[in-house]
Formats: C-alpha cells, structure tokens, sequence
C-alpha cells in the first residue's frame, strides 16, 4: 500500500517537477517567470492536440516542448528586452496561455488520444518497495530523472553554470566580465519556459489521457512556491514535488475511496492550504533565507547605461 | 616609441548633458597618467567608453597603432584594457578563484590551475590574497585587490584604477603604489583616476585635468603644483580654507553606551560602542568604510535594533524608541546613500521635500504646500527646473540639497552626518560644510561619519577612530596626526 | 549621413498615459480581430464581430444596463487593486476575497438576518462581505508585513481556497432544497435585495461604486496615508527612513484593498444574483488587476476605464451567442492588452531622433 501512495505521488509529481525544474533554471539567471500556470496549459493542449492530429506521443511531446519555449519568448521579450514589471507580464501570460489553450482545446474536449505506457525498468523495477514506486513509471517519469541530475551538475559543476548564478547574481559584474547577460537570460528563460510546459505535456499524454480546461488546476503556482522551497536546487525540487505530489494524490484517494466522509471540495482545499502553511513555516527560518538566498539580482531588470 | 593607447576627440552626450566635448587621451607603456577633476567632471565616462561599457557618439581610438573599435567589456579585455572600478565587478558569493575563472576566456579545466596561478600573482605583486575565500568575508579593500589581481591574471597592458583609494586606509594606499610600480615596472600603463590631489602627485608621471567634460590640460611631473592642479580643476583657488571658529560645546546630547548590534548578515557590527556629542560641537568619526559606521548610525537614528547597551538622547534612554519618535525629537540622519534611503527618486522634489512631515493630515492647499517649496529651493539655492518633476533628475549635489534642506528645516538637536559630501562637486561641497558649521554654531550637535579624512579635519572639533565597532582611540583634528589615525584606523592600537 | 538613435525620454509627459493606454487597447483590438479572422476563415466575421462589440454593449435597449452592472464589481476591485499597486504589493487574491464577500453576505441574507425585516439589513449585509474581504485580505498582508512573504503566491492559494470554500458550501451544507441539486443557494429573501433605479435594471450599487471612486481618490492623494503609501511603493528603505510604519501601512493597505473587492462580492449577491451560485464571477478579481493597470492607478481613469471593460465583457458574451466565439476568447483578449501596455509603456520611454553623423 505504501509502495502504491509512493508511485502516485511520483506520478502525481512530476509536472511539478519539470515546472520547478524550468522556473529553477529561469530564476537562476534573474528572470522572473510567473506564467508557468499558462506555459503548463499551453504545453497541455499542444500535447494533446499534437497527438490526436499525429497519433503520436513522442512527436507531440516534442511539439508541446517547442511551443512552450516560443510562448516563453514572449516573457523573455517583455522582460529582458523592454524591461517591463515581470511579475505582471508572468500574469498577462497566464491569463494568455489559459484563453488560448481554453479556445483551442474546446473542440478537442471529451476526444481520445494515444498515451504514454509504463515501461517498467529491468533489474531496477523488482527492487522491493523502491522498484515498485519510482522505476515503473513512463518515459517521461525517467526524462525527469535525468533532467534533475543534469541541472544540478549543469548549475553546479559547470562553468556555463557559473556563469548562469553570475548573471542571476550580479548582471553588471557579469557584464563587466564580457558576459552577454542579455543572451543567458534569453536562454534560461525560453529553455526553462520549455521544460515547464513539458510538465504540462504529462499531464495531458502520461497522467491523464484527455484535455480539459484548466487542468493543471493551479499546479503552476504551487511549483513557483516550490522552487523557493527547494532554495533553487534540482534535488531539493525533486523531494518538494514528490511530497506534494503526495498531498495531492492521497487527496484524490480519500475522494475516490469514499472511506473518509470530508466533502470532495474539501479536500481539493488541502494541496493549496498546505502550500501555504509551507510557506509559513518556510518564512520562519530565518537563516536559511540568509544563507542561501535568492538570485539577488531576481525580478530586476538589467540595463547598462542607466543615469538614472 | 609611440603611445600604447590613443584616444581622439572623444564625444559622448547623455540626455540633456554633453559629458565629454571632444576630448583627448594617450598612454605609454611603463608610465602612470593620472586623470584629475571634480565629481562629474567626465573621467569615468571617458574610461568606461574605453572599457566599452559606453559607446562614444564620435571620436577614435587606437591602440598600439591600430584603430579599434571597443564595443563591450570582453572586447577590451581581449586587447589587454582592465579596469578596476568603484563599483566592484565581484559576485559576493563565489570564492577569488570562482570569480577569477569566470572572468577568463580561456577554458580552464582545472580549478587547481587557477588556484596555483592566483597564488603566484599574488606573492609577486604583494596582494596577499587567498584564493578560496568568499568574497562576501572580504573587506573592501581585499576586494579591491581581487579586482587587480584578476587583471594581472589576464595579462592586462592597459590598467585603469578608478577612485582606488576612495576605500583604503593610510597604509593600504601605500601598497597599493607600490604595486602599482610593480606593474609599471612589468610594461603596462596605468590611468589613475582619481580627484584627490596629494595622491595624483605622489603617483603620476603625467596628469590630465577634466572639467565638464572638456581638457583643460596635460602636464608632465615636475610641471605641476597642489594649487595649480586645483586651479586647473576648479577654476579657481579651491584648497579649502573654511572658516571653523572655535567650538562652544554645552549639553550633552547623545550619548551611546556600551552598544552591540548585528549587521544584516549576522556578524557583529557594534562591539561595545561608547561615544558622546555636545550641543554646538561635531564629532568626527574617521575609519575604514565596512568597521561599523552605517550600522552606528542607523542604531542611533532607530533603523537598526541593538542588542545590548544603551542609546541616551538629553538624559532619555531611547533605546527601544521607533524611527518616527526619534525623528520628532529632533534626531535627523544624512546618509551616505541619499539615492538608496534618503530619497524617493520618482517622487518629485516637492514630495521629498515633506518626506518626514507628519503634520499634514489632509494636503488640500496645494498653493501653500508650493509656497513653502519655493522658498526652501531658494534658501538651499537648489537647482532645478520644476518642484514637481521627479528628483531622479537632479544632479547629485543638488538631490544632496533638497535631502539637507529636508533635514535642516526640521531643526534637528542632532544631526547625524554620514559622508555626506560623497560624489558631490566643489561647489556643493562648500555649500555642505557651511551649512553643517552654521548649524554647529547655532547649538546643534553633530555627528560626522566620513570616510574622508581631509573632511574630517575641515570639520571636526574632535575625532575618534572606530574599527570593528568599537572606539580605538581619540585624536585631535590635525593633519600631523594622520600617521596615528592610519594605524588606528586599521586597527593598530597603541598601548 | 543620418543615422536614427533611441534614446531614452528624460521625463514622460502626463498625456502619454492616456496615450499608452488607447494604443494598447487598439492593438488588442486588432489582433483579437486577426484572431478572429483566423479561427473562423472569413474577414466579414471580423467587421461583425467589431460591430456588434462597439454597440450592443452601449445601446440602452440592449447590453447598456449589463454593462452597467458588470462595471459595478470592476469598478471597486479595480479601485482596491489600485492602492496596493501602488506599494508595489502584488494582490492577486481579489478573486478570492470577492468570493469571501458573498459568502458572508449569503450567510447574513440566508441565516443570520433572514428574518430580520428592516432597511439597515442592506447595509448590514454589505459591511459584512466588506468585512469578510477585508479578512481575506488581512492574511497574505500579515504575512507579508512580518514574514516578508510573497504576496503573489500566498493570494493565490487563498483564491483557491476560497474558491473550494465556497464550492463546498452550495454543494453542500447551503444547497437549495428546492434548487433540482444544482450547486446553489436558495433565493435570498426580498428585504435582503439592493433596490434598482426605476425600471432601467440598474441597482443602487452604482452609486456605492462612485462613492468608493471618490473615497479611494482623497485617500490616495489628499491624506498623509496615501503619500506615505506612495513612499512605501517607491522606495521602501526611504520609508522606514523617514519613520513611516511599513508594516502597519502594508496590512492596512490589504485590508482595504481586500474589502473593496469583498463589497463588490456583497453588492453582486444583493443586487445582482440574489443567490450564491458556482461561478458566479466571471474573474472579476483577476479582471481587476487590468482595470487598475490600465487606468494608470488613477481612481478617476477607473470609473472610465471599468466602464468600456464592462463593455467588452458583455460584448465578448455576445459574441458568443450570435457567432460562436469561445468564452476562452476573452482570457486570451486580457492577456494581450495587458501584454501590449506593458509594451508600450517602455516604448514610449523612449524616443527616436535622427543624427547627423
């Protein structure tokens, strides 16, 4: 039983995994994203659309990962190129990305797709307990494996990742040193944008297999949370989303199984209501704000010859 | 042989200002060229186009023969151009060698290499330096030599140093010339900027004097004096002589006991601070930029809790006393960032101007409110075109006016005066001095935090040292005295 | 030789914000056109849907008095939102504490005061959603004051909260007996109902929106507060500088901001509703946050502005009826005139000159 709780909550995730993953590596450079509700969607709808018309999952995955960084673009554009107020740009994204998915997905609602299967890995998946929860899982599941362990050597061990946490620290010491700080931002930006809608992709191809509106029911924001909570490192992400990936799938176990009497729309409450008391909680370890920081250059804009 | 560097007829114009008019500048290998002027007189902004930082609207450059074209940082470096400037190019949370690495080119592929070389530069230039430290454990003046030591790394023939000494002690001043003629002695050349005049005639073998933006000359040593470069500078006789008459101090008004605060990363600030100010005398308080002064102040003006000692303002303990309680006392804080906290830059000069007003519940006479405005403008001969327009676009020495005027008109008991004259241009240097003198004379009590000591010595009927928070001594306001309160200053105590 | 150069604006005219804001409108209108065009094939559907949008919301026997209506909450959201953004305090909870504003009003018009026949009911009912909002508000702002917390994050949940709050409560507990088990309440009782204006369908709410307008306007620019407001926005160690206490300012701003959009909930349930029913906001809250940037953060821009939104709302529903153009549309509509003001806020920061070389 616990192993089964365990592989839903790994399930249940992993689209937060690829958005905090995104929103890490965006975050890192100095660029706030807050669209990742809407970059979800559209990564969603893309997926889902692209495997009804090519009946394709590998294909439409890919498409939906493509699109997602071209929407990215556009916060990329506003923010580091015109320099507007990021946090309402993230907004006017999500509100685009959930009216274009909305109207473009409408008529794919209630449709059938394709989906992706479990490939249960050799040796790997028989391992009591372990083997049952993480290495029985799709594709996808084992793509965000890997992407966990490669940021976290790309961001730590590398001299472009060095380069990266340079540019999110310090813009001007970056660009005193020859750093294109304009171009690294562009970067994490429209890849991270990328890997964010991929989770929006597995909700639509692996998770479930159908679109409905709004289906990432505010699974964007949590991951925004999330990336503060894992103090901007891929495996701090990893157990943040597994945890309330966790919250969310025993959520939906205590509505189905009917064993507990708590209304459904009670329960629907809890992912959102923990969410928060995490961030509460977070807020009172002071040191840990201190010492590991933010990026502190997130959220400004850079610009070289400001007089004023 | 000819020059190293050529820069010709260098134009530059910001909005609304012509920044350089058509200027001139060489270098030669193995020689200091000093560039001298007053703040905002253009000398940044002619190395920063150098550095590539800023595209000039006309003009050429060559270097070693050949016209470049420098259009970004990494291209100067690769010509061999580096600059150290005010604004340190370090992040705080890497260590030297990260931040070394990250300034190379080459692809090192092994930090060890780094690490071995920096040690190397670092014996033969005398830096001291220790490769796996953290920059934000550093201070300001290790810093600054990071910031030379990773342009020694990259082999850099053009050095330029802007302010250096802005933020060394007496002695950290002396090893920075020497390494300074270390490199000169290796074959590069080195633009000093700087607008302190007993050092540019110490350092230099040539100096070029800037004034709004155009030459007024160049000369080689031997040909210049204190008085004339100052001259050259200003326009006219400068060497300030302001009158200090004798102080009459009376009450005691602040004193500060036995004080502890923490900084914002946690580390000790304040280590037991003791200091007194009288009404109608100024305190000088002389140390190394980093020992405790912003933090001094903002315990005694309530910005910053203390964790133990006292702060007692005419025989009251205000210690737990807020910023608003503080400010109706009569307790009034310049600082040294008035961009950072005096000011709001968007906010016009009118509404910076009330900043601490808490009487006007209801603004509705807008004509009053302008009155009083015009007349303050005209009693602090602030210069600007329009009360209502944002104070962002004010030149520095007037939004220093308007933070002053502010701050008079509240007709403080106590005036709390953090390098107050930082960046500002002679004329409203004077105006500061005048205006912190009358009101000592008129009973106020002063407490000066500056970083420079030729302002220090203007100004101050005492002077004590603080380092690592802490009082190390008191010393009388005399430049024969400068020797003493550069070894206090860096922490050398006498018995 | 010329040469153009961009160069940055010394000082921004005040007309340019009137202009930013027209310019972004006609450019949202241009690629919701193109849009338009696109998904349904034919350009005569475009000039339809232009028009029908232009009138039918502004005639008086057609869309005028539900554009009227739907200005109401707009209106007072958009003015709350207004005081917070301009502390630079990011409230995306508006939604949220509208939905706490109708729920305690619908508590107060279906238990607490149901039988409590007296005109002060009315106005009972509506401080007690004002208030509700404002306790909606008063947490992420509590939390920001003392914790630093992030606002954005922290409103949002509650929106969600709030939301399955108040689903629960017309699924459940205050589901009408007599309502067929759709999700809502039962009818409110008629001395609970905001009287209309004559026959014209309009409730008295509006004149509690423009009240709201002129209050929010002295507040912001005739009061000490509402400078040290502006204090706190622009820079926030200059107001702890000069002795403003930020984090009463912060909470005290939420609050208010919080119990505006929780009167518009109150006023939608007693005027226009009368019941609490699922989805019974169309994303006012959220619709808010435009209003407020697009008015420049100006009280009176608001009353305009809230208007023509009202406008495109209603026309936007139109739309759907007659042509069959999703709902969806209009999310998308919001996102691109938010995006091009944005835009053109930074363009015409700068300004381009040609050069003699």
């Amino acid at each position: 039983m616990f192993t089964s709780v365990l592989a839903a909550a790994v399930r249940s995730g992993t689209p937060l995994l690829f958005a905090a993953l995104g929103e890490i590596l965006t975050e890192r450079s100095g660029v706030l994203n807050l669209g990742l509700e809407g970059l979800m969607l559209i990564g969603a709808v893309t997926g889902f659309v692209g495997a009804y018309t090519f009946h394709n999952v590998y294909l439409a995955f890919l498409l939906a990962v493509l699109v997602g960084g071209a929407f990215a673009f556009i916060h990329a554009f506003m923010s580091i190129t015109l320099r507007v107020n990021q946090v309402v740009s993230g907004l006017a994204l999500t509100m685009l990305g959930m009216g274009i998915s909305g109207t473009i997905g409408r008529r794919y609602i209630g449709e059938v797709i394709p989906r992706f299967s479990e490939i249960p890995l050799p040796y790997l998946s028989n391992i009591p307990i372990i083997g049952k929860a993480f290495f029985n899982h799709d594709i996808l599941v084992y793509l965000s494996y890997i992407l966990t362990v490669f940021l976290f050597y790309f961001i730590f061990r590398t001299k472009a990742g060095m380069t990266l946490r340079a540019v999110g620290e310090e813009p001007s010491a970056a660009d005193s040193l020859g750093i294109n700080v304009f171009l690294v931002r562009y970067l994490a930006t429209v890849i991270g944008g990328a890997i964010t809608a991929a989770g929006g992709a597995y909700l639509s191809l692996a998770y479930t297999s159908m679109w409905i509106e709004n289906m990432s029911a505010g699974r964007g924001w949590i991951a925004i949370a999330l990336v503060i909570f894992a103090a901007w490192e891929p495996f701090k992400a990893m157990i943040g989303s597994y945890l309330f990936g966790g919250v969310m799938a025993i959520q939906l176990r205590l509505q189905a199984g009917g064993k507990v009497n708590v209304s459904a729309n009670l329960l629907m409450m809890l992912p959102y209501v923990v969410t928060l008391l995490a961030m509460v909680l977070f807020s009172f370890s002071k040191t840990f704000r201190q010492k590991i920081g933010a990026p502190s250059a997130l959220g400004i804009p850079y610009s070289r010859e400001e007089k004023t | 042989m000819g020059p190293l560097l050529v820069m010709k007829n260098i134009v530059k114009r910001f909005p609304g200002i012509l920044a350089l008019n058509k200027v001139n500048f060489d270098l030669f290998e193995g020689e200091v060229h000093a560039l001298l002027g007053e703040n905002g007189a253009g000398k940044t902004t002619l190395m920063n186009i150098l550095y590539g930082l800023y595209r000039m609207d006309e003009g050429e450059i060559f270097y070693r023969g050949e016209k470049v074209k420098i259009h970004s940082p990494s291209q100067a470096l690769a010509l061999g151009i580096g600059m150290v400037q005010q604004h340190f190019t370090l992040i705080p949370s890497f260590t030297v060698a990260e931040n070394v690495m990250l300034s190379t080119r080459r692809f090192e592929r092994n930090i060890n290499d780094v690490i071995d070389r920096i040690r190397k530069i670092s014996e033969e230039y005398e830096l001291r330096i220790d490769p796996n430290a953290r920059i934000w454990q550093m201070s300001v003046g290790e810093r600054q030599r990071v910031e030379i030591l990773k342009l020694l790394y990259t082999n850099a023939k053009v050095v330029i140093l802007d302010e250096p000494t802005a933020v060394l002690t007496p002695q950290e001043t002396k090893a920075l010339f020497r390494a300074i003629r270390l490199m000169i002695k290796n074959g590069a050349g080195v633009v000093f900027i700087s607008h302190k005049l007993k050092e540019v005639i110490e350092i230099s073998d040539r100096v070029t004097v800037l004034k709004n933006g155009e030459i007024v000359g160049t000369l080689k040593k031997g040909e210049y004096s204190e008085k004339k470069l100052a001259r050259m500078m200003v326009g006219r006789n400068v060497v300030f002589q302001i009158e200090r008459k004798p102080a009459n101090p009376r009450r005691e008004v602040l004193r500060v006991e036995n004080v502890r605060a923490l900084n914002d990363k946690g580390f000790t600030a304040l280590n037991g601070i003791n200091l007194k100010v009288r009404e109608g005398e100024i305190l000088g308080v002389a140390g190394v930029a980093g020992n405790g002064q912003r933090e001094l102040a903002e315990v005694i003006t309530g910005l910053r809790e203390v964790s133990s000692g006292r702060i007692i303002f005419y025989d009251e303990d205000i210690t737990r006393e807020s910023v608003s309680k503080r400010i109706s006392l009569g307790i009034s804080y310049i600082p040294q960032d008035r961009k950072e906290i005096a000011t709001c830059p968007n906010l016009s000069v009118a509404e910076n101007l009330f900043l601490k007003d808490k009487k006007r519940v209801f603004w509705f006479d807008r004509r009053k409110i302008l009155d009083t405005v015009k007349t303050l403008i005209e009693k602090y001969s602030i210069i600007t075109p329009d009360p209502l327009k944002p104070v962002k676009l004010l030149s520095g020495g007037n939004i220093q006016k308007v933070v002053v005027a502010r701050e008079f008109e509240l007709h403080p008991k106590l005036i709390i005066a953090e390098h107050p004259t930082r960046g500002l241009d002679v004329a409203s240097m004077e105006f500061v001095y005048r205006s912190l003198l009358e009101a000592r004379d008129r009973g106020v009590a002063i407490l000066l935090l500056a970083g420079d000591l030729d302002e220090i010595f203007t100004l101050s009927d005492r002077v004590v040292v603080i380092y690592e928070g802490r009082i190390v001594g008191e010393v009388e306001p005399d430049p024969s005295n400068l020797e003493k309160i550069g070894l206090m200053m860096a922490g050398v105590v006498n018995v | 030789m010329y040469r153009v150069k961009v160069e940055k604006r010394l000082e921004i005219p005040r007309y340019f914000s009137v202009l930013i804001s027209l310019f972004s409108i006609t450019i949202s209108l241009i690629l919701m056109g193109i849009t338009i065009w696109a998904t349904t094939g034919k350009f005569s559907n475009t000039l339809e849907a232009y028009k029908e949008m232009f009138s039918w919301p502004f005639i008086p026997e057609c869309g005028l008095s539900d554009t009227i209506q739907k200005m109401i909450p707009l209106m007072l959201t958009g003015l709350g939102l207004t005081i917070v953004f301009r502390m630079r305090i990011w409230n995306i909870g508006a939604e949220g504490q509208l939905y706490l504003g109708a729920m305690a009003t619908t508590w107060g018009a279906l238990f607490l005061l149901k039988d409590f026949q007296n005109p002060l009911v009315v106005p009972i009912l509506l401080i007690l959603g004002t208030l509700a909002g404002a306790f909606w508000g008063a947490i992420p702002g509590v939390l920001k004051a003392f914790l630093n917390l992030d606002e954005i994050v922290a409103t949002l949940m509650l929106n969600y909260i709030a939301y399955y709050w108040v689903n629960y409560l017309i699924y459940g507990p205050w589901k009408d007996p007599h309502g067929y088990n759709f999700p809502l309440t039962a009818i409110f009782p008629e001395h609970t109902w905001l009287p209309s204006i004559g026959d014209t369908g309009i409730h008295l709410g509006i004149f509690i929106a423009f009240g709201m307008a002129v209050i929010v306007y002295i507040l912001m620019n005739k009061t000490r507060w509402g400078f040290d407001l502006k204090v706190i926005g622009d820079n926030e160690k200059a107001a702890k500088y000069a002795g403003i206490n930020t984090k009463k300012n912060i909470i005290f701003a939420m609050m208010l901001s919080g119990a505006l959009a929780g009167l518009a909930g109150a006023i939608q349930m007693l005027g226009v509703q009368h019941r609490l029913q699922h989805g019974f906001s169309p994303g006012y809250g959220y619709t808010g946050i435009i209003i407020a940037w697009l008015s420049r953060l100006n009280p009176w821009a608001t009353i305009l502005v809230s208007f023509l939104f009202g406008g495109l709302i209603v026309g936007s529903e139109q739309l759907q009826i007659i042509m069959r153009i999703p709902i969806s549309l209009i999310n998308v509509l919001q996102g691109i005139i938010l995006l091009s003001l944005l835009a053109s806020e930074t363009i015409f920061r700068y300004r381009i000159r040609i050069v003699k070389r």
